[in-house]
């Protein structure tokens, strides 16, 4: 798209600086340090799956076995006892499954146990590379059926085989992408549990089963419609690399998946995101999955006209994390929202800056705009109203994830039809603005230009701040999303812990070489 | 004085209505909606408009007439508050005023529902819709927990802060989630003695005042409150308490 804001070039290229300035430190502590979570998602990625009788997962099982053995890395216990047992993990799994305790099988010589990691990470990366080509195949075939921006719904009835039904008639009717909402209550569990859900709250877990589930049913409309319907679920929380696992293994082709969400929002420990996110992106890369960042979320507790410059700002550090894990930008999809006050004057021209600004500064990104939810109220004609000029903003500016508004938002997780009005509309508006971007420029000195200009400077200002304090500090001090979290504080900080001078990990060291991460 | 729905016509009894149903879209499907939406007790009804959601199921919009009506003046309703609420100001003075101290507030998202739009609009410096916040409240100390604070954290965090009253946000309310968690948080309170000095208020979109006393909090909040109707209920509650003595256990 046409740059039409005169944005300045070097104040991007200054904001990028200034990222990189923040992450800096951040990536140090990354480096030196693991977390319960990697060595679990590590696990996974060899082999590791099922659970006992008491829905214990096995990677857990191995964890808690070996729980002081952490900084070494856990995966040439689990090699060892591979290549001592003479089993696959199919067999070694049910195994563990039956009570076999791994602490007490010796370890091999290191010798053989890189030997076998090689042929289990050649095993792994055939399958992502399976993945990745059916899905490219797919894309290419049923390119001319393709939307941009694409159609985004989420399914949410706590039961995955309803849920496969919502998404079907969904995706009949329009949509391009699917989410499939996990109850809030798995972010803060320490394990992924296993097996189908049908009984979930606000969502379903995100299990491995869920997803084949889904994608299963996902792929069979995706052929009647000739449309390549995209599957998205949660990699975020305590478990966000072994998410990560499970979609790259169920060919998942998008994940939630934001630097600082975790931390902000679900007050799990920064030291443990930092690392936990790391290690998700770079298996969501590996895979070739899109990540959505959460920057929406800050203006739903802050205000959207004062606190926009802090969506740039963390755009920004998302862009700059992701590609320290070895992401590209085609797979960044950067969050931002559609959250003015309806009762401001002009409001609209600012979401317009907002949203124009944010394509102009990251071309190449998918960029992932969210549709109003602060300012829905029961009222759902208002409601449908205010989809319209969001569906509007989104396809004027040519943004890419477009998150459809509900006009039942506020009220209920989505009915069956309140979908199809949201696709509906949004297929009607954008289809009569088809080519609106190409058409129009804004004024030189008019409202749209000052707004995204004025914003990019804040966004300097803060990351300028953000940089001077440390971005530990930062957080600490309530500079994100008004919200103070304390270094030590927040969930899941017993489950970072420093890699010991022996640290092997095959998987670690695969993804770092295949995407070409400095070592 | 009996009352129906208007829609143009005093007592036309004029209802819109939308639904799906699980079949696929026919003249028959279209048929069933009609006599389904007659079977709700609607004397007339057309269905105006029929559109496939997928093979198996058909979405309708109706317009119907109802013959029931209501008699306004026999419905009964306590609000949380039964005059309008004190501005942020006046809320301010009656605090200085009554208490000489300030008040602390507590409030958190509990369990596991993760929406702290609600308690943020509530507690927030900057509020919600030009009305502000309670932590810009001088006379009032405000913390806000956030969101999935264990219940169990909760109430420990409001013996330790000492608050007077504790605000409970509960967005999510599929199968009545929240009931059961409003449940055990209110037993924990209980169980502790905290209610038996602190106020427990709980709001949401889908929570009334009916429902909070119920189940045994002091007052319910539902869409449309502002932080001076929530400040205003705890101010004028508390100086009764204050008045009549403390709570007794019950």
């Amino acid at each position: 798209m046409k740059a039409k804001l005169g944005l300045s070039k070097a104040k991007i290229s200054q904001a990028r600086r200034r990222a990189a300035g923040i992450a800096g430190p951040v990536r140090e502590h990354i480096r030196r340090h693991t977390t319960v979570a990697v060595e679990r998602a590590t696990l996974r990625l060899l082999g590791a799956d099922g659970a006992n009788r008491d829905g214990v997962p096995v990677p857990n099982l191995v964890l808690e076995a070996l729980r002081g053995r952490v900084g070494e890395g856990l995966s040439k216990h689990y090699i060892s006892a591979l290549l001592r047992e003479g089993k696959s993990p199919v067999e070694l799994n049910a195994a563990l499954a039956e009570g076999f305790d791994i602490a007490q099988v010796p370890l091999l010589d290191q010798g053989r146990v890189a030997a076998k990691a090689a042929e289990l990470v050649r095993e792994l990366e055939a399958r992502l590379r399976a993945n990745i080509t059916h899905r490219d195949a797919r894309l290419k075939e049923f390119s001319p059926n393709a939307k941009s921006p694409m159609l985004y719904v989420i399914v949410a009835t706590g039961n995955i085989h309803e849920d496969v039904k919502q998404a079907r008639a969904a995706a009949l009717q329009g949509a391009d992408i699917v989410a499939v909402i996990r109850t809030t209550a798995q972010s803060l569990l320490d394990y992924v549990p296993y097996g189908a859900t049908t009984e979930g709250f606000g969502g379903t877990y995100a299990t491995q089963e869920n997803f084949r589930i889904m994608r299963a049913a996902l792929d069979e409309v995706s052929q009647s419609q000739r449309r390549y319907i995209r599957l998205v679920n949660y990699c975020s929380g305590l478990c966000m690399p072994e998410i990560a696992a499970m979609g790259a293994l169920e060919r998942l082709d998008m994940m939630l998946n934001d630097s600082m969400y975790g931390i902000l929002f679900r007050d799990i420990n920064m030291y443990r995101t930092f690392v936990d996110q790391n290690f998700s992106r770079m298996i969501n890369a590996a895979a070739d999955i899109v990540i959505n960042t959460g920057e929406d979320n800050y203006l739903t507790t802050s205000d959207a006209v004062e606190k926009a410059h802090t969506v740039l700002a963390s755009q920004f550090i998302n862009e700059r994390f992701a590609l320290d894990a070895g992401m590209q930008p085609r797979l960044m999809g950067l969050g931002h929202a559609f959250e003015m006050d309806p009762a401001i004057k002009n409001g609209f021209l600012l979401e317009l800056a907002q949203a124009q600004m944010a394509r102009e500064i990251f071309p190449e990104h998918p960029l992932k705009y969210m549709p109003p939810t602060k300012f829905m109220t029961g009222d759902v004609f208002k409601g449908l109203a205010m989809n319209v000029l969001f569906n509007f903003a989104s396809k004027a500016t040519g943004q890419s994830i477009h998150l459809l508004g509900m006009l039942t938002e506020a009220i209920h997780t989505p009915h069956l039809q309140d979908r199809y009005l949201a696709i509906q509309n949004a297929l009607y508006v954008m289809n009569s603005m088809a080519d609106f971007a190409d058409e129009v420029e804004f004024k030189r000195g008019g409202l749209i230009k000052r707004r995204a200009q004025q914003v990019l400077d804040e966004s300097l200002t803060l990351l300028a701040e953000v940089e001077r304090l440390g971005l530990f500090t930062a957080i600490a001090q309530g500079l994100f999303a008004e919200v103070k979290r304390p270094q030590d504080g927040g969930k899941g900080f017993d489950g970072v812990c420093e890699k010991a001078p022996g640290y092997w990990n095959p998987v670690e060291d695969w993804l770092e070489c295949r995407l070409k991460i400095a070592g | 004085m009996y009352i129906k729905p208007y829609g143009d016509t005093l007592n036309d009894g004029a209802v819109q209505l939308s639904f799906s149903m699980p079949v696929t879209c026919s003249g028959r499907a279209k048929e069933a909606a009609r006599q389904l939406v007659l079977k709700m007790g609607f004397a007339q009804c057309d269905i105006v408009h029929a559109h496939p959601l997928s093979d198996e199921f058909t979405f309708f919009v109706a317009y119907a007439k109802t013959a029931a009506s209501i008699d306004f003046d026999r419905v009964e309703y306590v609000e949380a508050l039964d005059e309008k609420s004190l501005s942020m100001d006046e809320v301010n003075a009656f605090i200085k005023a009554e208490f000489k101290r300030k008040l602390v507030v507590v409030g958190a998202c509990t369990g596991f529902d993760a929406h702290t739009v609600g308690i943020d609009a509530i507690m927030n410096m900057k509020g919600y819709n030009h009305h502000f916040g309670l932590e810009r409240y001088p006379m009032i100390e405000a913390f806000n927990l956030g969101a999935q604070v264990p219940n169990e954290k909760l109430v420990e965090r409001a013996r330790e802060l000492r608050a007077d009253a504790v605000l409970i946000s509960q967005v999510v309310t599929q199968k009545d989630t929240h009931v059961q968690n409003l449940t055990r948080l209110i037993e924990l309170a209980e169980a502790d003695g905290l209610h038996s000095h602190c106020l427990m208020i709980v709001g949401g979109p889908r929570i009334g005042n009916k429902l909070a006393r119920e189940l045994g909090f002091d007052a319910g909040f539902g869409s449309g409150t502002y932080a001076e109707d929530v400040a205003t209920f705890i101010v004028k509650k508390l100086k009764e308490r204050q008045t009549a003595g403390p709570r007794r256990q019950q």
